[in-house]
């Protein structure tokens, strides 16, 4: 199926109804999982603010998935010269940053009233900025190289070493002690966390995950038009 | 029973929300104005590429 989305017409034909459907998958899943955020009860210990998790936890999620997306699509593009690779590595990058954002932000707004502080330079948190600092790199790197074909390489050699940073993020909080609590979804033995608050935070996580992939199309398509335009401006112009 | 009152956390819940659909709001708002701009583009340049190869048959349907 990758293959065959690969090539930029087909890509165009299967996205053109792929990307609304999905779009709408994901206003449904979200707003089921809002509901459901604020219907579930008060957590014993950290009471309303229980209800961030929500938001925070899909946040970080898509933050490391959008990155293993960005350094999978770099991958193609550097090895296999795919025509999409580095249409879809680009699409990805604003949107990693706005979820690696999004989960700063929710982190440290819950951090204050649970922890005392806003932020402290424990190695979970620290890692997540620097993955932050990672997007924000590759879309510099894409526009400071007017070559479009060295911009992309540089920036794919960059997602991909950055791609070190992902298991570091996720065992952070084994590896040292970090303010950050450690795992309690996806964890040996299972979940720790009662229903009540695993399916606002599932349906929120699949929500995010179902709107990424919609405007992640929208982008890709976007920016075959992009090249598309510049293809025929070229031509207008010689 | 929905529950939209944080009490003594609001401060922190509301702005989180707030933040979330914003920058949300901002990847849905970019993501379609920028497809939308390129789409009008290539369809303005290839416009303008058939009146320049085939300025007598404009109106005709193209080969």
């Amino acid at each position: 199926m990758f293959q065959a989305l690969a090539n930029p017409q087909r890509f165009m034909d299967f996205s053109r109804w792929a990307a609304p459907l999905v779009g709408i998958k994901a206003v449904i899943l979200i707003a089921i999982g809002l509901w459901l955020t604020f219907t579930a009860p008060e957590d014993y210990q950290q009471g309303d603010t229980v209800r961030m998790m929500f938001i925070h936890v899909p946040a970080a999620y898509m933050a490391m998935f959008c990155y293993a997306c960005l350094g999978g699509a770099s991958f193609m593009g550097l090895v296999f010269r795919h025509s999409l690779a580095d249409a879809a590595g680009r699409a990805c990058a604003p949107l990693g940053a706005g979820f690696t954002f999004l989960a700063l932000i929710t982190g440290s707004l819950w951090g204050r009233p649970m922890w005392g502080t806003w932020w402290v330079w424990d190695a979970r948190m620290t890692s997540v900025l620097v993955l932050f600092l990672l997007y924000i790199g590759y879309m510099a790197l894409q526009a400071a190289i007017d070559d479009e074909v060295k911009a992309a390489r540089a920036a794919s050699i960059l997602a991909l070493v950055g791609l070190i940073n992902l298991p570091i993020i996720k065992f952070s909080v084994d590896w040292w002690n970090t303010l950050h609590q450690p795992a309690s979804v996806f964890r040996a033995g299972g979940p720790t966390m009662p229903a009540a608050y695993l399916w606002p935070l599932a349906f929120m996580a699949l929500g995010y995950m179902a709107l990424f992939g919609s405007l992640w199309m929208v982008r890709v398509r976007s920016e075959v038009w992009r090249k598309r335009a510049n293809g025929l401006a070229l031509q207008a112009a010689g | 029973m929905l529950d939209l009152d944080p009490g003594k956390y609001g401060a922190f819940l509301w702005p989180a929300f707030g933040i979330s659909a914003l920058v949300i709001g901002w990847m849905v708002v970019d993501s379609l104005s920028s497809a939308r701009r390129w789409r009008k583009e290539v369809q303005r340049l290839e416009a303008l590429r058939s009146e320049t190869l085939w300025p007598e048959t404009k109106d005709q349907p193209r080969p």
